[in-house]
C-alpha cells in the first residue's frame, strides 16, 4: 500500500473555496496532486447524489468546499449543504459504512494556504484509510 | 377541544358501527363526499374510493387490515392543483395522515376543507396474506380484532406495523378509538380539533367514560412497539453493516423504482435516478466494464437507493409500501426505517408532527452541526 495515491473528487464553490484553490496554485503552495476539482456555483448545489456517485464509481475521498459561515455569495447554500453532506454522513454511519471519506470544509478566496493544507490533511488521511473498498465489488 | 364520545356497536360488528357514523356525516350534509377505504367485489382486498351517498358506504371498511396504498398519495392527487371548495371525509390511518402532513409542507396537497378522520390502527397484512386470508373464509378484521383482545400479536402482520409506535393517529380531527377501549360493545369516538368537536355536535352519542383505561392500555402498546422498533434497528445494523452484506440486501434490485412509485414522500414528477442524467453512450458502459473487469447491469442500482434515501429519509414515515411494492422483496423498511430514524434524531424531527416544523433539507440554523466542516 505504500504507493497508494488517492483519487479525491473536489466539489469546489464558484465564489471561495475555487478562488482559494486558484491562490494557492498562483502563490506557487505545494500540496498533493490527488485532488480532481470540479467547480460549481455554490457547494449548497451539490446534491448527495453526486457524492455518492464519486464514490460508488471508486473515489477515495469527495471533498466539499464552500464559503465560511456567512459568507455564502447565495445567503445560505453553505448552511443547507451542511446539513445535506450530516444527512449523507448519517446515512453512511447507519449502514456501516465509512462516511470519513468525505469531507465538507469552509476556504475562503484569500485562504490560498489553507486550501493547500486541507487537501495535504485529506490526502494524508485517505493514505491512511487505504483504497475505497467499494473498488473491489462489481455488483453495484 | 378534546371531546370524548362512544358509538354503540351491534352484535360486536366493529366496521358497521363505524360505517354508521360515517353515513350520518353524508345524510346530515357535513361533508360532500368521504374518501374511503372499500371492499372490492370479490372481497379479498379493498381500494379507496371517493363516496358522494350512504349506498356507497355498504361496502367501506375503513379498519381493513391492509394497506395497498398510502392514500396520502391520493389526497395529493386531489388537491395539489386546487384545494376542495366543499368538506370532503377522509379516513386515514396514522403513517397516511403523517405522509399527507409531509407532502403540505412540500406543497404538493392541500388541508383546506378537508375533516380528517383518523383510526386506531392495529397493524395491517400484505395484499397477499389479506387476500390469503380472505380466501381461507377468515374476515382477515375479525381475526386480527380477536388476536388483538388476546393480547397474541399475530406475526403475519406486516414488518412496519409491528414495529410501528405510532398506532394512535394525530393531526385528525376526529380519531375513531379501538386500543383500550372495549369494542365489542362500543368504539371511541375522540375530536381533537375545533372543526371536529363541532361535527360531535350535530351527533348525539353518549360520552366516553373510560379515557384513564383507554390511557394506560394505549401508553403500554405504544412502549412495547418502540422496544420492538429498537430491537429492529439494531438487527438491521448487524445485518448490514459493510458494503458487501449491503450490496448482497440490494443485488437483487431490477431497477423498477417501483418503490419510489410507491412512496408517499417521493413526489418529483421527474425522479432524478429516471432523469438524462443517467441515459449513457453505449461506449461508456464497455468503459466501466473495462475498467473494473465487469459492472452489474442494469447500473447504478445502490447508487438509486442510497440517493433516494439522502433525498427523502429526512421524511421516511416507515409506512412500508416501498416493500410491499418490491417485487425482489428486498427488505426496505428495516433499512429505511432504521436509516430515517437516525437522520430524524440529528434535526429533532419527526415527520408528520407539526404542520409548523419545516422540513430539515429546506431550512438551517447558524450554530449548529459545526463538527461536520471542522473535523
Amino acid at each position: 500500500m505504500a504507493n497508494f495515491e488517492p483519487k479525491i473528487v473536489g466539489f469546489l464553490c464558484n465564489w471561495c473555496t475555487y478562488a482559494g484553490a486558484d491562490l494557492a496554485g498562483t502563490s506557487r503552495m505545494q500540496y498533493p496532486p490527488n485532488i480532481r476539482p470540479i467547480r460549481v456555483m455554490c457547494s449548497g448545489s451539490v446534491d448527495s447524489a453526486y457524492v455518492l456517485r464519486a464514490l460508488l464509481e471508486g473515489a477515495d475521498g469527495v471533498f466539499i468546499g464552500g464559503c465560511h459561515p456567512g459568507d455564502c455569495h447565495y445567503v445560505s447554500g453553505n448552511y443547507k449543504e451542511r446539513r445535506r453532506i450530516t444527512v449523507l454522513k448519517s446515512i453512511l454511519k447507519t449502514l456501516g459504512l465509512d462516511d470519513n471519506r468525505v469531507w465538507i470544509r469552509w476556504v475562503s478566496a484569500s485562504e490560498g494556504k489553507r486550501y493547500a493544507d486541507t487537501i495535504s490533511e485529506m490526502t494524508s488521511h485517505l493514505k491512511k484509510l487505504g483504497p475505497n473498498p467499494i473498488s473491489k465489488y462489481w455488483s453495484l | 377541544m378534546t371531546k370524548e364520545v362512544v358509538i354503540e356497536v351491534k352484535n360486536g360488528k366493529v366496521k358497521e358501527a363505524i360505517n354508521s357514523f360515517l353515513k350520518g356525516l353524508l345524510e346530515k350534509n357535513l361533508v360532500s363526499a368521504l374518501l374511503v377505504s372499500r371492499e372490492v367485489p370479490s372481497k379479498d382486498n379493498v381500494v379507496q374510493s371517493l363516496v358522494t351517498n350512504s349506498h356507497g358506504l355498504k361496502e367501506a371498511n375503513v379498519i381493513a387490515p391492509v394497506l395497498p396504498v398510502n392514500s396520502a398519495r391520493i389526497i395529493s392527487e386531489m388537491t395539489r392543483l386546487s384545494p376542495h371548495k366543499s368538506p370532503v371525509g377522509i379516513v386515514l390511518r396514522s403513517c397516511e395522515i403523517r405522509a399527507l402532513i409531509e407532502l403540505v409542507k412540500l406543497k404538493q396537497a392541500s388541508l383546506d376543507n378537508l375533516l380528517i378522520i383518523g383510526v386506531d390502527c392495529l397493524g395491517t397484512y400484505s395484499v397477499s396474506d389479506y387476500q390469503g386470508l380472505c380466501k381461507q373464509g377468515d374476515s382477515p378484521l375479525d381475526e386480527l380484532l380477536r388476536k388483538f383482545k388476546e393480547e397474541n400479536e399475530d406475526a403475519k402482520l406486516r414488518e412496519a406495523c409491528r414495529v410501528c409506535e405510532y398506532a394512535i393517529p394525530s393531526n385528525a380531527d376526529l380519531v375513531v378509538g379501538l386500543i383500550g377501549v372495549d369494542f365489542e360493545k362500543n368504539i371511541l369516538l375522540e375530536s381533537r380539533t375545533e372543526k371536529g368537536e363541532g361535527i360531535l355536535e350535530k351527533f348525539s352519542f353518549p360520552k366516553f367514560n373510560q379515557s384513564k383505561e383507554r390511557e394506560e392500555s394505549v401508553s403500554k402498546y405504544i412502549d412495547e412497539k418502540i422496544a420492538k422498533r429498537d430491537a429492529l434497528f439494531s438487527q438491521t445494523k448487524k445485518e448490514v453493516g459493510n458494503w458487501e452484506n449491503l450490496l448482497s440486501v440490494f443485488s437483487t434490485c431490477i431497477s423498477c423504482h417501483n418503490c419510489m412509485r410507491v412512496c408517499p414522500i417521493c413526489y418529483c414528477r421527474e425522479c432524478f435516478f429516471k432523469s438524462p442524467t443517467f441515459e449513457f453512450d453505449s461506449e461508456k458502459y464497455l468503459g466501466w466494464a473495462k475498467r473494473k473487469g465487469s459492472i452489474k447491469m442494469p447500473k447504478d442500482t445502490i447508487l438509486f437507493h442510497l440517493g433516494r434515501m439522502s433525498h427523502m429519509a429526512t421524511s421516511c414515515v416507515g409506512c412500508g409500501v416501498c416493500e410491499g411494492a418490491c417485487p425482489s422483496n428486498i427488505p426496505l423498511l428495516r433499512i429505511f426505517k432504521t436509516v430515517g430514524h437516525n437522520v430524524q434524531q440529528i434535526f429533532k424531527y419527526v415527520p408528520g408532527r407539526d404542520l409548523e416544523e419545516p422540513l430539515p433539507l429546506t431550512t438551517f440554523k447558524e450554530d449548529e452541526l459545526q463538527g461536520v466542516g471542522e473535523e
